[in-house]
């Protein structure tokens, strides 16, 4: 009976952190008008969150493009089909690994820092001696953030894949010897824009609003303690990867599974 | 209860609990116009919360709190985020952004809320830190200033725009004698300068009492004391005088309620074990 009281309130708990979350995502989204008004603000963080994200994806692309390469150089060359592996590459990264590992890597780097930026405010009452200097860190602070993380996470996922598939071409090309026309003219004629790309920016513009509404929600609404802050920090990085594994299942079966 | 014809503050009948924790229980106050007044009790007894239902970061549970003739308890958000503008806190952190040198943190209010010309606000700017004694400092960062000077830097920033009332929560905690001084004299001296309401909260009572006209004294949420520093010093109430006087024992005893000490020890035990 305890162990089922136990079960009912993390169920309950859960539900109540996602209510929170979401009335907490119809202010920020109210805030963001006046956000945009403010690009100086924005772009500074675009530089904080996007940027500086840059080196870390754009290596993880590269890494995660050589073993497509090598994996699918592997399967193709036993039905003697290697000249498809541009696109088994390439829909694998557009359609698939590009979003999500974009959003999970975000998640660790920029989220997190953006979890424990907010808290850390929060913690040394930055934030309330802005409110109480009349301007509301919502539209200050959370907004800005939340919007470059929006611009940021699709932006990372194209350059993800664009690195990936480059990197599937240097090991399947260029080391391992398969027809470089063929590769790059079977991505061209088998990746369909509207199908493939363009549902690849829409799962990396959910994963985008995801991970950032996740990362300031969670500083947002840290508990002002230096034990508060490290908890916050990791539910940005946990909830992050399970929302947004959660939610490409969904997507993935509304747009591919017929 | 001290009669005034336009008090700058009111609270009426204000009650306020966290959880089963009673904060206040129908508080009344009232602060003068232009005047320093104190408000002191031990640690604990909400003296920030009463800050923050002034500043309406908090709503009571009952009663009403007026700001500057508006009523904070029943105001619009956009209204009251209009009065804060008329409101200054010094909190005890300094609550300074980090990521801000000083001078961008004394004219961060000024670069929110007004249109003015970048060279205006560089000169109010300079002006506010010269009050504080802070000019030279304009291009340090908060981590590279000692706490006084932080401290200062903060009470800059929060009289950037002018307030009408000035709040303090504890400025004097934790500084040396001499920071403590200057804080002292700058918060005497920008009172009558700017011709403030200011609101003093702290338990440095040497301290208060040195510059405020009117002390309230509360403890378990109730107002147990209030009149003149030196009527203070000599009121009925055995608490206060403790308080005030600074006696280690007296109503508020040495010793947080605990179990019998021969028990908590375990010599009554043993005692009794040893006994047949």
């Amino acid at each position: 009976m305890n162990m089922l009281a136990a079960l009912g309130a993390a169920v309950v708990g859960a539900l109540q952190h996602m209510g929170k979350t979401a009335l907490f995502f119809v202010l920020v989204l109210r805030a963001v008008p006046g956000a945009l008004r403010r690009p100086s603000l924005l772009v500074t963080e675009l530089y904080a969150i996007g940027v500086l994200s840059l080196v870390i994806i754009l290596i993880s692309g590269a890494f995660v493009g050589l073993v497509l390469g090598l994996q699918g150089y592997n399967i193709l060359s036993k039905f003697s089909a290697t000249e498809s592996l541009g696109v088994i590459v390439a829909l694998s990264l557009v359609r698939e690994l590009g979003p999500v590992v974009t959003a999970l890597l975000f998640a660790g780097r920029a989220g997190s820092s953006i979890t424990a930026e907010i808290a850390l405010m929060k913690t040394t009452e930055q934030l309330s001696a802005m409110e109480m200097m009349a301007v509301d860190p919502i539209k200050r602070v959370i907004a800005p953030r939340f919007i470059a993380a929006l611009i940021a996470v699709p932006l990372l996922t194209a350059m993800f894949n664009v690195v990936g598939i480059a990197s599937g071409y240097l090991i399947g090309g260029v080391v391992l010897g398969v027809d470089a026309a063929a590769y790059w003219e079977q991505i061209v004629r088998q990746v369909d824009f509207s199908d493939d790309i363009v549902n690849g920016i829409v799962k990396s513009v959910a994963f985008g609003v995801l991970a950032g509404l996740i990362a300031v929600f969670e500083g947002y609404n840290a508990t002002p303690t230096s034990l508060g802050m490290s908890r916050a920090t990791t539910r940005t990085v946990v909830i992050t990867s399970l929302a947004v594994l959660g939610m490409d299942f969904i997507l993935t079966a509304m747009m591919f599974g017929n | 209860m001290v009669t005034m014809a336009d008090p700058a503050v009111v609270l009426e009948n204000v009650s306020f609990s966290r959880g089963d924790r009673v904060i206040f229980d129908g508080v009344d106050m009232q602060f003068p116009r232009g005047e320093i007044t104190a408000v002191m009790g031990p640690s604990g007894t909400g003296k920030t919360t009463l800050l923050r239902l002034i500043g309406g970061q908090l709503k009571p549970d009952a009663g009403r709190i007026w700001v500057d003739g508006v009523e904070v308890t029943r105001i619009k958000r956009r209204d009251l985020y209009e009065l804060r503008k008329r409101m200054g806190i010094l909190f005890q952190s300094g609550g300074l952004f980090t990521d801000l040198t000083v001078h961008e943190n004394v004219a961060f209010m000024l670069r929110e809320h007004s249109r003015l010309p970048e060279k205006l606000i560089n000169h109010i700017v300079r002006m506010k830190l010269q009050a504080v004694g802070l000019r030279g400092a304009a291009n340090l960062m908060p981590a590279q200033l000692s706490g006084g000077m932080a401290r200062r830097v903060a009470l800059a920033r929060a009289i950037a725009m002018d307030p009408t009332v000035m709040m303090y929560d504890e400025p004097f905690t934790g500084q040396d004698p001499i920071s403590m001084g200057v804080l002292l004299r700058l918060i005497e001296s920008l009172n009558s300068a700017l011709g403030m309401t200011s609101i003093l909260v702290s338990h440095d009572v040497q301290e208060a009492f040195s510059i405020a006209r009117h002390v309230y004294v509360i403890a378990e949420g109730r107002v147990v004391g209030e009149g003149t520093p030196e009527s203070l010093a000599n009121h009925d109430s055995q608490w206060v005088r403790q308080f005030v006087n600074g006696e280690p024992d007296g109503p508020v005893p040495f010793h947080y309620p605990a179990n019998d000490l021969v028990a908590d020890f375990g010599l009554g035990r043993m005692r009794s074990r040893e006994e047949p």
